[in-house]
């Protein structure tokens, strides 16, 4: 009978919160199951696409996947001094480009790093193009004439399966598994296939490198009168950025799997040697852009409300049947395409359009002076002003429409002029709906980009034209996701700010 | 019309006021009303009656078609609401919701331009008079129904207002918090010495707290008195109907003297009543009865009271009183009620008795 000691009970005696859980679980799945298709949907289509496009602004493995054993020689390698990496490095380039060169990943490396230099990209088509000439093939002439058994690949396969082997050549080892990897990959067996230039060279460069010099299996071997070539030199001869320091360093710099590269450079800054750097002034955009596109979007969310206010206004006073007829007005609009609407303001504001004819006909401006209201920010604005324009009276109207006269008259009725009366008693409620009509506002337009496209030109484009740039032409889709994934936290900061100054229960979107 | 004591210190006035909203139908037809400073003036009617349009005109919230509104002598026609320095104390209250209950309050002082001090010493005093000084704080919406209600009369009154305007303010409340604010307003109008037009559909209170009541019905005042007056001497059916619980009993004026009139009944019963609104023989008529005079119990009868024969049809049992319903002349909805007191014989359905009257109390109204 103690009711104050221990949970309370249902009447079969279990705990009366798990018996109201049991009873609410059937409701739960029944509610779970009407949002599953929907759920399901939007994850699969809309929320895994942008996960992956926002991991894209950090991913960088194509460096390290591409060239693994240069990326770990050369981080040895001082980037502060201003000299090209040693031999050794070269030889793990010379291994790491023919496996790029094979696998025809060495233009897909080469396209990656030339956002951050250009001209790497010619390096890496044109090394992987004459790869295959280097004369290494005096490597394996020498290894042959010394145990013609190693110009068997089945001798290699055989070879490559012993452990001892293994430790003691890492190089060749590594090597030989990635070629059996890429060949499995391709259907092709190992025994079968040639043994190329490569692994004589590697086969060299391990016993070299060993403290003895000689192999426990191939201890007939004996390299030390062996010819060899210079590496660095053949790829100076391909091309004489191999030697370019600024080339190594930015190998060096975009090594990591993981990188903040195009973040810096969604914010006009670069990957330096001591953290992030100023790009040079003249290849800066993206804060000029971002700035432009949040001033826009916001004289866009002024110019809404200041139309739309007075519009909501009248509608939400008007008898129902004529604010029906006018609501049809301002969502009529939405039956149009929105390429229709951004095309009839081009041939509305174009030097030879509506507005410039008019206005020089009524003798207004001259001929020659036609205004230029096209192809510019002003473009952007009025054409943008006129779209978003119903995303702000439907909310303003709603919220307006739940404010009873009898506030007003209230506020007259005790003295106040119909100014004051709007100033102090209508309008405060009606924050709400502005508060709601400005951030659908103002975060739809900072994410616009078709109307900006056809009509801002050069100086009224928005950061997502550039962000449609990178991602339809010039493929740089690391930059692009950087740009989005920025855009993207400043709408949430928005969000949270309005959260905290209005509250998001204050937003009254409909009803 | 029974208006026509049109005194010189008339302290608002309605001379010929019409009003149409749709150019077709006139709401408020031919209004003349006149109050003194200091009444306490009830506009009763039924929905769609004009009391709530007349109170509007008078606030300044709709303009008459036609006729003058005239305040402390002044024509008030062309004069802004935020002029007229009414207090008004609407339906739903209508306090500001983004406001607390001080800035309310303090909303009619500053567009006055009242000073800060000066401004507190009001606010603290109007809260004080509806007992609500500990809530200046909150918002409205944290208050009660009948908090928010004080606080609208609250701010209605803490400009000084010559002349204070209620339009049906206790509609929302339940029925004891009603009763208890009915009281509260009607002590705090004496006290300040107020002049009070209220609106309302609800008779019990426009009885209980007015001076005067003014009965609306088709635009026009059918009747404004003193309460007692216009119950016991309602001057036409409409007003006896609608004010209080009435039995109607339909004949024909059979003679007219000086006092009285005789009527036959459609059962052709002759019965003796009080002549109001009728005036020549032949004309059919309405007589008016209150139940509470109507008597079954012989030896209270009074010696001059007449008698009628009458069934018993229902008697219904309501705690303090029974409420019986009889067949009268052939009308089933004759009602009688009785004390429920031990002297008292209880009447039982399928009973015929004997009730009587006297003929003052009875009133032949028109048809």
């Amino acid at each position: 009978m103690n009711s104050t000691c221990g949970p309370v009970l249902a009447a079969d005696g279990t705990p009366l919160k798990k018996s109201l859980a049991r009873a609410l679980r059937m409701q739960k799945l029944r509610a779970l199951m009407l949002v599953a298709p929907l759920m399901l949907f939007i994850v699969i289509t809309f929320l895994a696409p942008i996960a992956d496009m926002l991991f894209r602004s950090v991913e960088n493995a194509i460096v390290a996947d591409t060239l693994p054993e240069t990326i770990q020689k050369l981080s040895e390698w001082d980037p502060t001094r201003d000299q090209a990496p040693e031999e050794a490095v070269f030889e793990t380039l010379y291994i790491d480009v023919f496996f790029a060169a094979e696998e025809k990943k060495h233009t897909r490396l080469g396209t990656r790093l030339n956002y951050e230099l250009t001209g790497i990209s010619s390096l890496f088509r044109k090394s992987g193009r004459r790869i295959g000439r280097f004369p290494t093939d005096i490597y394996a002439e020498q290894f042959i004439s010394q145990d013609s058994r190693l110009s068997d690949p089945m001798f290699w396969v055989r070879m490559m399966n012993d452990p001892r082997i293994v430790r003691s050549l890492p190089l060749t080892a590594r090597t030989w598994t990635r070629w059996t990897h890429y060949l499995r990959g391709e259907g092709d067996d190992p025994s079968m296939e040639d043994v190329e230039n490569v692994f004589y060279a590697a086969l060299f460069f391990d016993l070299r490198n060993s403290a003895d010099g000689i192999s426990e299996v191939l201890n007939n071997i004996d390299i030390s009168n062996f010819e060899s070539i210079d590496l660095g030199a053949e790829f100076e001869a391909i091309d004489e950025d191999w030697v370019n320091p600024s080339v190594w360093r930015t190998i060096y710099t975009y090594s990591p799997k993981y990188t903040s590269g195009y973040f810096l450079n969604a914010v006009d800054l670069q990957k330096g040697l001591d953290g992030p750097e100023v790009r040079p002034e003249n290849q800066r955009i993206y804060l000029l852009l971002f700035q432009r596109t949040l001033v826009m979007s916001f004289v866009i969310t002024v110019s809404c409300i200041l139309l739309g206010y007075p519009v909501a206004w009248l509608l939400a006073n008007l008898s129902t049947r004529t604010a029906n007829l006018l609501l049809i007005l301002v969502l009529l609009p939405f039956w149009t395409s929105l390429l229709v609407r951004t095309s009839a303001w081009k041939v509305m504001l174009q030097q030879q359009g509506v507005i410039n004819d008019t206005l020089v006909w009524l003798g207004l401006i001259d001929d020659a002076n036609r205004l230029i209201m096209i192809n510019n920010q002003f473009g952007t604005i009025v054409a943008m002003t006129h779209i978003l324009l119903p995303f702000m009276i439907l909310p303003l109207y709603s919220v307006m429409q739940t404010i009873p006269p009898s506030y007003v008259h209230a506020a007259k009725s005790l003295g106040a002029t119909n100014w004051t009366a709007f100033w102090r008693v209508y309008f405060p409620q009606t924050v709400p709906g502005i508060g709601a009509g400005s951030i659908l506002v103002f975060i739809l337009s900072i994410g616009y980009y078709i109307t900006p496209e056809i009509v801002g030109g050069t100086t009224g484009t928005f950061i997502s034209n550039r962000i449609a740039y990178h991602i339809s032409s010039s493929l740089n889709w690391g930059l692009a996701a950087a740009l989005g994934t920025i855009l993207l936290a400043a709408v949430l900061i928005l969000y949270w700010a309005y959260d905290k100054i209005i509250g998001m229960d204050n937003m009254k979107l409909g009803g | 019309m029974l208006v026509d004591n049109s005194q010189s210190d008339a302290f608002v006035e309605f001379e010929r006021v019409q009003k149409s909203y749709d150019g077709e139908k006139l709401v408020v037809k031919d209004l003349n009303l006149s109050m003194p400073k200091g009444e306490f003036l009830t506009m009763l009617g039924p929905s769609g009656s004009g009391k709530t349009t007349c109170l509007m005109m008078l606030a300044g919230f709709e303009t008459a078609t036609h006729g003058d509104i005239r305040l402390d002598g002044t024509s008030i026609n062309n004069i802004p609401p935020y002029k007229r320095g009414i207090g008004m104390v609407f339906q739903n209250y209508a306090l500001f919701p983004h406001m607390t209950v001080a800035e309310n309050l303090s909303f009619p002082l500053e567009v006055r331009k009242v000073g800060k001090s000066a401004r507190e010493q009001k606010i603290k005093h109007a809260l004080e008079m509806v007992e609500m000084h500990e809530f200046g704080a909150r918002r409205p919406a944290q208050l009660s129904g009948g908090q928010q209600q004080r606080i609208a009369l609250a701010r209605a009154l803490v400009f000084e207002p010559k002349l204070v305007l209620m339009d049906e303010p206790l509609g929302a409340l339940d029925k004891q918090l009603r009763e208890k604010m009915q009281f509260e307003i009607t002590r705090l109008a004496h006290n300040l010495g107020i002049t009070v037009v209220y609106v309302t559909h609800d008779q019990t209170e426009a009885l209980t707290m007015s001076d005067r009541v003014a009965v609306f019905d088709d635009g026009y005042i059918q009747q404004i008195a003193p309460p007692d007056i216009l119950y016991e001497e309602p001057g036409n059916s409409f007003v006896a109907q609608f004010i209080g619980e009435n039995n109607t009993l339909e004949g024909v004026i059979k003679e007219i003297r000086d006092d009285y009139a005789t009527v036959q009944l459609d059962n052709s019963e002759l019965i003796d009543c009080k002549p109001v609104n009728v005036s020549r023989v032949g004309e059919r008529t309405r007589v008016s009865i209150r139940p509470e005079r109507v008597e079954y119990n012989k030896s209270r009868l009074h010696d001059n009271a007449q008698t009628i024969k009458a069934d018993v049809l229902e008697v219904i049992y309501m705690g303090d009183i029974f409420r019986t319903r009889l067949r009268v002349a052939g009308n089933d909805e004759f009602i009688i009620k009785t004390r429920n007191a031990p002297d008292q014989d209880r009447l039982q359905s399928g009973l015929q008795i004997e009730i009587g009257w006297l003929a003052d109390d009875c009133r032949a109204l028109d048809a």
